[in-house]
């Protein structure tokens, strides 16, 4: 049955707009639609009456890219778990509802106009060694040639699953991007060929992390929650310890 | 080193140092007090032996109310930092993913802070003025008086039972977060869930018992 549903939108036009709830009602909503699918509906109404559309990240529509955001009815990507906005339903609402929307919320992840956050610290991060240096000039080593054990094998790759959503600073009432940076310092500490740059990844990538503003992990366990990808706590203690080896 | 101190992990393996510390020195006040309620004499025994021994007195105590203020300074400055970072939404349902304990550590933390003012008070300045100040002739026996005599006001012996159940809740947290923090893995850590529970509620149970002991068996 199609759904009658009132949404509260945080409106911004630009970062040093103050901002404000906004609110909207949307008619014979599809539960098969998707949560992005209700928003493309919503701005064809918004437009068709002259209005200025919703601004909101999306990309992929499969869970995959990390673009999409949203704090939906007080939860990062929605009231589901393992999965990201995108892959929300509106068979998880109920006609009548009214539906809280709004932008990932950190100092260190400013509005850039409405749903939209600037996400670019996560990147600054990684440039700080979210990567193995390799010599691809032709003679590089087979890396089925480096014997590796399942149990690092799947949770190096488990930590590679991280798509730096950033629902881990959004959901965190520190804004912490703690499980993002353990998980990149993770799938790299759990291998081979991330010791030669260890000690300097998890440096740099905490200098860059402090450096942009993020709140300290207080162990809510928040994060592990909300995560799309159900990134373990298990990365920052890993962090933790892979920090002090680099200092110590 | 000093590099490591003011980064945001070296800050919160310092705040699970200092924890330890503190949940180690709480055992330790426990089984003593716990003596008062089989024996005034073991009480007075102990009480005088950690009063009176230059070990404790000069060492372990500088070191413990370093161990306080510092817990308590860093958790503030760690407060501060993080309330600079976030920014508040208008509808935010963090009962979906936390405990409430584990999201408010600063307030069940300001209410033990209180209760320690109240706590020096009681005990703590009155022991440095027998001792120190007005240099009263030491009297090995006097110690089980003094904590009984401390439990016969109703509203003191309720302030202290409510004081415990802010500890219980700071504790149900803050024990396995000290763990996870100086980077035990979370598998680990919850296999420690039980002994958690145990020390976080069973160590306030115990003192909430000691003190309604005393209010209630007043000679």
């Amino acid at each position: 049955m199609d759904m009658n549903l009132k949404l509260k939108i945080w409106r911004q036009n630009g970062a040093n707009d103050q901002g404000k709830m906004v609110d909207y009602s949307l008619s014979d909503v599809s539960p098969d639609m998707s949560f992005l699918e209700m928003l493309d509906v919503l701005n064809e109404q918004i437009i068709n009456e002259g209005g200025e559309p919703i601004a909101f990240d999306h990309d992929c529509r499969e869970g995959i890219c990390g673009m999409c955001s949203l704090y939906i009815n007080g939860e990062a990507h929605g009231p589901d778990r393992g999965i990201t906005t995108c892959q929300l339903h509106m068979r998880k609402f109920k006609d009548g509802d009214t539906i809280y929307i709004e932008p990932f919320r950190a100092k260190a992840f400013p509005v850039i106009k409405d749903l939209v956050v600037d996400r670019t610290a996560f990147d600054r991060i990684q440039h700080q060694g979210g990567f193995i240096s390799v010599n691809t000039s032709g003679n590089t080593q087979d890396a089925n040639s480096l014997p590796i054990s399942k149990h690092a094998a799947d949770e190096a790759m488990d930590a590679a699953t991280c798509i730096g959503c950033g629902a881990c600073v959004a959901t965190c009432k520190n804004s912490s991007a703690m499980l993002f940076v353990g998980a990149k310092v993770s799938q790299y500490a759990l291998l081979p060929q991330g010791q030669v740059e260890a000690a300097d990844r998890v440096r740099n990538m905490v200098a860059q992390m402090d450096a942009e503003g993020f709140g300290n992990c207080t162990n809510t366990g928040a994060c592990e929650v909300e995560c799309p990808k159900g990134i373990s706590l298990d990365n920052i203690a890993r962090m933790n310890r892979e920090f002090f080896k680099a200092n110590i | 080193m000093s590099g490591v101190l003011s980064s945001s992990i070296g800050r919160k393996v310092a705040m699970a140092a200092s924890a330890f510390f503190l949940m180690f020195f709480l055992l330790q006040h426990f089984v003593i007090n716990l003596t008062s309620i089989f024996s005034a004499d073991a009480f007075n025994e102990l009480s005088h032996f950690m009063g009176t021994n230059p070990a404790v007195q000069f060492a372990l105590q500088p070191v413990l109310i370093f161990g306080v203020v510092f817990h308590f300074v860093m958790g503030f400055v760690l407060e501060l930092r993080n309330k600079q970072a976030s920014v508040k939404y208008v509808k935010n349902n963090g009962a979906a993913n936390s405990t409430w304990v584990s999201r408010n550590m600063i307030y069940s933390g300001l209410a033990i802070l209180a209760f320690i003012v109240l706590h020096f008070i009681d005990f703590w300045f009155p022991e440095i003025n027998h001792k120190y100040i007005a240099n009263l002739p030491e009297d090995p026996s006097r110690y089980y008086g003094e904590l009984v005599h401390k439990f016969h006001s109703p509203v003191r012996t309720g302030a202290y039972v409510a004081a415990f159940a802010f500890l219980a809740l700071h504790l149900l947290h803050g024990f396995k977060s000290a763990f996870q923090s100086s980077g035990m893995s979370a598998k680990r850590a919850a296999k420690l869930e039980t002994v958690s529970k145990i020390y976080a509620i069973g160590i306030p149970v115990g003192f909430i018992i000691i003190a309604l002991f005393h209010h209630f068996n007043q000679h």
